[in-house]
Protein backbone atom coordinates (compact mmCIF):
# COMPACT_ATOMS: atom_id res chain seq x y z
CA UNK A 1 0.00 0.00 0.00
CA UNK A 2 1.43 3.57 -1.21
CA UNK A 3 1.64 6.68 1.12
CA UNK A 4 -1.38 8.68 1.49
CA UNK A 5 -2.02 10.25 -2.53
CA UNK A 6 -2.98 13.95 -2.68
CA UNK A 7 -4.54 15.28 -5.30
CA UNK A 8 -2.21 17.55 -6.88
CA UNK A 9 -0.38 14.08 -7.64
CA UNK A 10 -3.46 12.76 -9.51
CA UNK A 11 -3.73 13.39 -13.46
CA UNK A 12 -6.07 12.61 -15.71
CA UNK A 13 -4.62 9.60 -18.06
CA UNK A 14 -2.41 8.45 -15.01
CA UNK A 15 -1.68 4.86 -14.87
CA UNK A 16 -2.29 2.92 -11.66
CA UNK A 17 0.05 0.27 -10.56
CA UNK A 18 -0.58 -3.08 -12.36
CA UNK A 19 -1.60 -5.66 -9.31
CA UNK A 20 -0.75 -9.64 -10.22
CA UNK A 21 -3.01 -12.17 -8.11
CA UNK A 22 -2.94 -15.91 -8.25
CA UNK A 23 -6.19 -17.62 -7.66
CA UNK A 24 -6.20 -20.65 -6.10
CA UNK A 25 -9.48 -22.83 -4.59
CA UNK A 26 -9.06 -21.81 -1.24
CA UNK A 27 -8.91 -17.89 -2.56
CA UNK A 28 -12.40 -18.76 -3.87
CA UNK A 29 -13.74 -20.57 -0.98
CA UNK A 30 -12.44 -18.11 1.35
CA UNK A 31 -14.09 -14.92 -0.09
CA UNK A 32 -16.95 -16.64 -0.43
CA UNK A 33 -17.42 -17.54 2.97
CA UNK A 34 -15.70 -14.25 4.35
CA UNK A 35 -18.94 -12.41 2.43
CA UNK A 36 -21.01 -15.15 4.07
CA UNK A 37 -21.82 -16.43 0.43
CA UNK A 38 -23.08 -20.23 1.35
CA UNK A 39 -24.11 -21.35 -2.79
CA UNK A 40 -22.89 -23.65 -3.71
CA UNK A 41 -20.84 -23.04 -6.89
CA UNK A 42 -18.27 -20.95 -5.00
CA UNK A 43 -16.96 -24.13 -3.35
CA UNK A 44 -18.66 -27.58 -4.77
CA UNK A 45 -17.12 -28.16 -8.46
CA UNK A 46 -19.41 -30.42 -9.40
CA UNK A 47 -22.49 -28.26 -8.73
CA UNK A 48 -20.97 -25.18 -10.31
CA UNK A 49 -19.74 -27.64 -13.56
CA UNK A 50 -23.11 -29.45 -13.65
CA UNK A 51 -25.73 -26.68 -12.71
CA UNK A 52 -24.03 -23.30 -13.83
CA UNK A 53 -22.35 -24.93 -16.89
CA UNK A 54 -18.67 -23.43 -15.75
CA UNK A 55 -15.47 -25.36 -15.75
CA UNK A 56 -14.75 -24.72 -11.91
CA UNK A 57 -16.30 -23.06 -8.36
CA UNK A 58 -15.64 -19.39 -9.19
CA UNK A 59 -15.10 -16.02 -7.31
CA UNK A 60 -18.48 -14.24 -6.22
CA UNK A 61 -19.25 -10.77 -6.62
CA UNK A 62 -18.70 -9.29 -3.04
CA UNK A 63 -15.11 -10.98 -3.32
CA UNK A 64 -14.61 -9.75 -6.72
CA UNK A 65 -15.85 -5.66 -5.27
CA UNK A 66 -13.36 -6.58 -2.12
CA UNK A 67 -10.19 -7.02 -4.65
CA UNK A 68 -11.31 -3.82 -6.60
CA UNK A 69 -11.41 -2.00 -3.03
CA UNK A 70 -7.99 -3.19 -2.05
CA UNK A 71 -6.83 -2.31 -5.90
CA UNK A 72 -7.79 1.16 -5.77
CA UNK A 73 -6.80 1.95 -2.09
CA UNK A 74 -3.29 0.15 -2.17
CA UNK A 75 -2.92 3.06 -5.00
CA UNK A 76 -4.51 5.64 -2.67
CA UNK A 77 -3.30 4.98 0.64
CA UNK A 78 -5.71 4.64 3.90
CA UNK A 79 -7.36 8.62 3.57
CA UNK A 80 -8.47 7.41 0.06
CA UNK A 81 -12.27 6.99 0.58
CA UNK A 82 -14.65 4.72 -1.89
CA UNK A 83 -17.57 7.29 -2.91
CA UNK A 84 -18.68 4.70 -6.04
CA UNK A 85 -17.82 2.05 -7.31
CA UNK A 86 -19.65 0.02 -10.55
CA UNK A 87 -18.16 -3.47 -11.88
CA UNK A 88 -19.48 -5.19 -14.86
CA UNK A 89 -18.84 -8.94 -15.02
CA UNK A 90 -17.84 -10.73 -18.60
CA UNK A 91 -16.91 -13.90 -17.68
CA UNK A 92 -15.74 -15.62 -14.05
CA UNK A 93 -12.58 -15.90 -12.56
CA UNK A 94 -11.54 -19.74 -11.58
CA UNK A 95 -8.80 -21.48 -9.89
CA UNK A 96 -5.30 -21.71 -11.79
CA UNK A 97 -6.20 -18.13 -13.04
CA UNK A 98 -3.53 -15.38 -12.75
CA UNK A 99 -5.49 -11.62 -12.38
CA UNK A 100 -4.20 -8.80 -13.40
CA UNK A 101 -5.62 -5.73 -12.43
CA UNK A 102 -4.89 -2.41 -14.31
CA UNK A 103 -6.06 1.18 -14.06
CA UNK A 104 -6.18 4.80 -15.31
CA UNK A 105 -7.52 7.80 -13.95
CA UNK A 106 -10.22 9.22 -16.07
CA UNK A 107 -10.81 12.35 -14.28
CA UNK A 108 -9.79 14.49 -11.57
CA UNK A 109 -12.61 16.98 -10.20
CA UNK A 110 -13.56 18.97 -6.88
CA UNK A 111 -17.34 19.16 -6.45
CA UNK A 112 -19.55 21.58 -5.27
CA UNK A 113 -18.83 20.70 -1.97
CA UNK A 114 -14.89 20.54 -2.09
CA UNK A 115 -14.19 17.65 -2.07
CA UNK A 116 -11.57 16.18 -4.54
CA UNK A 117 -12.47 13.46 -6.55
CA UNK A 118 -10.48 10.71 -8.92
CA UNK A 119 -12.86 8.49 -11.03
CA UNK A 120 -10.45 5.81 -12.27
CA UNK A 121 -11.38 3.05 -15.17
CA UNK A 122 -10.48 -0.17 -13.90
CA UNK A 123 -9.72 -3.83 -15.89
CA UNK A 124 -9.45 -7.37 -14.28
CA UNK A 125 -7.91 -9.48 -17.34
CA UNK A 126 -7.46 -13.40 -16.98
CA UNK A 127 -4.88 -14.52 -19.98
CA UNK A 128 -5.30 -10.77 -21.53
CA UNK A 129 -9.16 -11.20 -21.80
CA UNK A 130 -11.12 -8.57 -19.87
CA UNK A 131 -13.27 -10.73 -17.14
CA UNK A 132 -14.36 -7.58 -15.83
CA UNK A 133 -14.49 -3.81 -15.99
CA UNK A 134 -14.94 -1.30 -12.72
CA UNK A 135 -15.29 2.25 -12.45
CA UNK A 136 -14.70 4.22 -9.33
CA UNK A 137 -14.98 7.86 -7.32
CA UNK A 138 -12.59 8.01 -4.56
CA UNK A 139 -12.07 11.35 -2.43
CA UNK A 140 -8.92 11.89 -1.58
CA UNK A 141 -7.35 14.57 0.28
CA UNK A 142 -6.73 17.62 -1.40
CA UNK A 143 -3.53 18.37 1.25
CA UNK A 144 -2.37 17.40 4.48
CA UNK A 145 -5.19 18.57 6.35
CA UNK A 146 -7.48 17.06 4.49
CA UNK A 147 -9.56 14.21 5.49
CA UNK A 148 -12.50 12.73 3.23
CA UNK A 149 -13.74 10.05 6.21
CA UNK A 150 -14.57 13.38 8.22
CA UNK A 151 -16.87 14.21 5.39
CA UNK A 152 -20.31 13.77 6.82
CA UNK A 153 -24.03 14.81 5.72
CA UNK A 154 -24.14 17.29 2.72
CA UNK A 155 -20.04 17.37 2.56
CA UNK A 156 -20.44 13.97 1.26
CA UNK A 157 -21.59 13.85 -2.07
CA UNK A 158 -20.23 10.10 -4.00
CA UNK B 1 -48.32 -3.98 -23.04
CA UNK B 2 -45.92 -5.79 -20.57
CA UNK B 3 -46.09 -9.55 -20.77
CA UNK B 4 -44.77 -10.02 -17.11
CA UNK B 5 -47.23 -11.58 -14.67
CA UNK B 6 -49.33 -9.30 -12.77
CA UNK B 7 -47.56 -10.52 -9.50
CA UNK B 8 -44.04 -9.11 -10.70
CA UNK B 9 -45.62 -5.77 -12.46
CA UNK B 10 -47.03 -5.12 -8.48
CA UNK B 11 -43.24 -6.21 -7.23
CA UNK B 12 -41.74 -2.92 -8.85
CA UNK B 13 -40.97 0.44 -7.47
CA UNK B 14 -42.50 -1.43 -3.77
CA UNK B 15 -39.79 -1.55 -0.95
CA UNK B 16 -39.75 -5.31 -0.07
CA UNK B 17 -37.87 -7.35 2.74
CA UNK B 18 -37.39 -4.52 5.31
CA UNK B 19 -34.56 -6.53 7.82
CA UNK B 20 -32.79 -6.42 10.08
CA UNK B 21 -28.99 -7.65 10.11
CA UNK B 22 -29.04 -11.09 12.42
CA UNK B 23 -25.27 -9.47 14.02
CA UNK B 24 -23.79 -7.20 15.02
CA UNK B 25 -20.62 -5.56 12.67
CA UNK B 26 -17.80 -7.58 13.78
CA UNK B 27 -14.02 -7.89 13.07
CA UNK B 28 -14.03 -11.23 12.75
CA UNK B 29 -15.78 -11.23 8.81
CA UNK B 30 -13.47 -7.95 8.25
CA UNK B 31 -10.17 -10.13 8.91
CA UNK B 32 -11.53 -12.42 6.90
CA UNK B 33 -12.76 -10.50 4.02
CA UNK B 34 -9.19 -8.36 4.46
CA UNK B 35 -7.55 -12.16 3.73
CA UNK B 36 -9.61 -13.31 0.56
CA UNK B 37 -8.50 -9.73 -1.03
CA UNK B 38 -5.20 -9.49 0.35
CA UNK B 39 -5.64 -5.87 1.64
CA UNK B 40 -3.22 -4.81 4.04
CA UNK B 41 -4.98 -1.05 4.41
CA UNK B 42 -4.06 0.05 8.06
CA UNK B 43 -7.74 1.16 8.53
CA UNK B 44 -8.28 -2.42 9.29
CA UNK B 45 -5.47 -3.92 11.26
CA UNK B 46 -4.10 -0.74 12.53
CA UNK B 47 -5.89 0.92 15.78
CA UNK B 48 -3.97 3.72 16.12
CA UNK B 49 -4.48 4.87 11.95
CA UNK B 50 -8.39 3.72 12.29
CA UNK B 51 -8.57 6.02 15.30
CA UNK B 52 -6.40 8.94 13.69
CA UNK B 53 -8.49 8.70 10.05
CA UNK B 54 -11.97 7.32 10.92
CA UNK B 55 -12.14 7.48 14.50
CA UNK B 56 -11.92 3.76 14.87
CA UNK B 57 -12.07 0.90 13.05
CA UNK B 58 -14.67 0.88 10.09
CA UNK B 59 -15.22 -2.12 7.76
CA UNK B 60 -13.85 -2.22 4.28
CA UNK B 61 -17.26 -0.10 2.32
CA UNK B 62 -17.31 -3.04 -0.33
CA UNK B 63 -18.36 -5.43 2.57
CA UNK B 64 -21.91 -3.29 2.90
CA UNK B 65 -24.24 -6.85 1.71
CA UNK B 66 -22.18 -9.24 3.83
CA UNK B 67 -23.56 -8.13 6.91
CA UNK B 68 -27.69 -9.18 5.60
CA UNK B 69 -26.17 -12.58 3.86
CA UNK B 70 -28.53 -14.68 6.37
CA UNK B 71 -26.76 -17.48 8.87
CA UNK B 72 -26.67 -20.94 6.51
CA UNK B 73 -28.63 -22.19 9.61
CA UNK B 74 -30.58 -21.64 12.31
CA UNK B 75 -32.38 -23.47 15.08
CA UNK B 76 -35.88 -22.08 13.84
CA UNK B 77 -35.63 -22.10 10.47
CA UNK B 78 -36.10 -25.10 7.88
CA UNK B 79 -35.43 -23.68 4.81
CA UNK B 80 -31.75 -22.59 3.73
CA UNK B 81 -31.95 -18.63 3.85
CA UNK B 82 -31.13 -16.06 0.24
CA UNK B 83 -29.79 -13.36 0.29
CA UNK B 84 -31.55 -10.65 -2.39
CA UNK B 85 -34.68 -12.46 -1.78
CA UNK B 86 -36.35 -10.60 -4.90
CA UNK B 87 -33.70 -11.71 -7.04
CA UNK B 88 -34.98 -15.05 -6.12
CA UNK B 89 -38.23 -14.49 -6.28
CA UNK B 90 -38.17 -12.93 -10.05
CA UNK B 91 -36.65 -16.22 -10.91
CA UNK B 92 -39.42 -18.48 -9.14
CA UNK B 93 -42.30 -16.43 -10.35
CA UNK B 94 -40.80 -15.70 -13.97
CA UNK B 95 -39.39 -19.76 -14.31
CA UNK B 96 -36.58 -18.86 -14.94
CA UNK B 97 -34.11 -21.64 -12.90
CA UNK B 98 -30.63 -20.04 -13.34
CA UNK B 99 -29.33 -16.79 -12.58
CA UNK B 100 -26.29 -14.58 -12.31
CA UNK B 101 -25.45 -10.88 -11.31
CA UNK B 102 -24.15 -8.95 -14.11
CA UNK B 103 -23.49 -5.36 -12.93
CA UNK B 104 -23.35 -4.18 -9.82
CA UNK B 105 -23.22 -0.39 -8.37
CA UNK B 106 -22.90 0.58 -4.89
CA UNK B 107 -22.43 4.19 -3.48
CA UNK B 108 -21.19 4.34 -0.14
CA UNK B 109 -22.56 6.73 2.74
CA UNK B 110 -21.48 6.95 6.06
CA UNK B 111 -18.99 4.82 7.15
CA UNK B 112 -20.12 0.78 8.89
CA UNK B 113 -18.56 0.73 12.23
CA UNK B 114 -17.37 -1.97 14.62
CA UNK B 115 -20.69 -2.66 16.76
CA UNK B 116 -23.35 -1.34 14.40
CA UNK B 117 -26.64 -2.97 13.41
CA UNK B 118 -27.55 -2.46 9.79
CA UNK B 119 -31.29 -2.65 8.26
CA UNK B 120 -31.64 -3.02 4.45
CA UNK B 121 -34.75 -3.53 2.85
CA UNK B 122 -34.77 -4.08 -1.13
CA UNK B 123 -36.43 -2.32 -4.34
CA UNK B 124 -36.78 -3.81 -8.21
CA UNK B 125 -36.60 -1.08 -10.48
CA UNK B 126 -37.16 -2.73 -13.82
CA UNK B 127 -37.77 -6.00 -15.82
CA UNK B 128 -36.90 -6.29 -19.04
CA UNK B 129 -38.86 -8.28 -22.02
CA UNK B 130 -37.18 -11.78 -22.84
CA UNK B 131 -33.47 -11.40 -24.47
CA UNK B 132 -31.47 -14.49 -25.44
CA UNK B 133 -27.82 -14.34 -24.51
CA UNK B 134 -24.98 -17.12 -24.78
CA UNK B 135 -26.39 -18.17 -21.59
CA UNK B 136 -29.62 -18.73 -22.54
CA UNK B 137 -33.27 -17.20 -22.60
CA UNK B 138 -34.16 -14.97 -19.87
CA UNK B 139 -34.87 -11.59 -18.48
CA UNK B 140 -32.50 -8.61 -17.45
CA UNK B 141 -33.40 -7.27 -13.96
CA UNK B 142 -32.46 -4.37 -11.70
CA UNK B 143 -32.35 -4.00 -7.60
CA UNK B 144 -31.77 -1.67 -5.19
CA UNK B 145 -30.43 -3.02 -2.30
CA UNK B 146 -30.49 0.24 0.64
CA UNK B 147 -28.42 -0.09 3.42
CA UNK B 148 -28.76 2.09 7.19
CA UNK B 149 -27.07 1.80 10.18
CA UNK B 150 -29.10 2.45 13.53
CA UNK B 151 -29.76 5.44 13.82
CA UNK B 152 -31.60 5.71 10.65
CA UNK B 153 -28.17 7.35 8.46
CA UNK B 154 -27.44 5.82 4.59
CA UNK B 155 -24.53 3.72 4.51
CA UNK B 156 -25.12 2.60 1.03
CA UNK B 157 -26.89 1.53 -1.72
CA UNK B 158 -26.41 -1.21 -3.95
CA UNK B 159 -27.88 -1.86 -7.75
CA UNK B 160 -27.98 -4.93 -8.84
CA UNK B 161 -28.01 -6.16 -12.77
CA UNK B 162 -29.28 -9.44 -12.65
CA UNK B 163 -29.89 -11.61 -15.50
CA UNK B 164 -32.24 -14.69 -14.84
CA UNK B 165 -32.15 -17.57 -17.58
CA UNK B 166 -32.96 -20.93 -18.94
CA UNK B 167 -30.04 -22.85 -20.42
CA UNK B 168 -31.02 -23.02 -24.12
CA UNK B 169 -30.68 -26.96 -25.06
Amino acid sequence: MSANLTIGEVEKGQSLPDLSIDVGVTNVVLGALASRDWRPMHHDKDFAVERNGTRHVFVNTPHNAAYFERYITDWTGPLGRLGRIKFQMKDSVFPGDTMVFNGEVDEVRVDERGCAWADVRVELRVGGEVTTECTASVAIPQGEDDNPWKRRGEDWQP
Amino acid sequence: MSDLPAEVQGWIGEKRYPIESEFDVERGYIFSSCASAENGNPLFWDEKVAQAVTGGFIAPPSMISVWFRPHFWTPDRTEEGKPLQCHFDLKDSLALPEAIIADNTIVFGEPVRIGDRLSTYQVIRSVSELKTTKLGTGRFWVLDVVYENQKGELVGTESYTGFGYRRDS
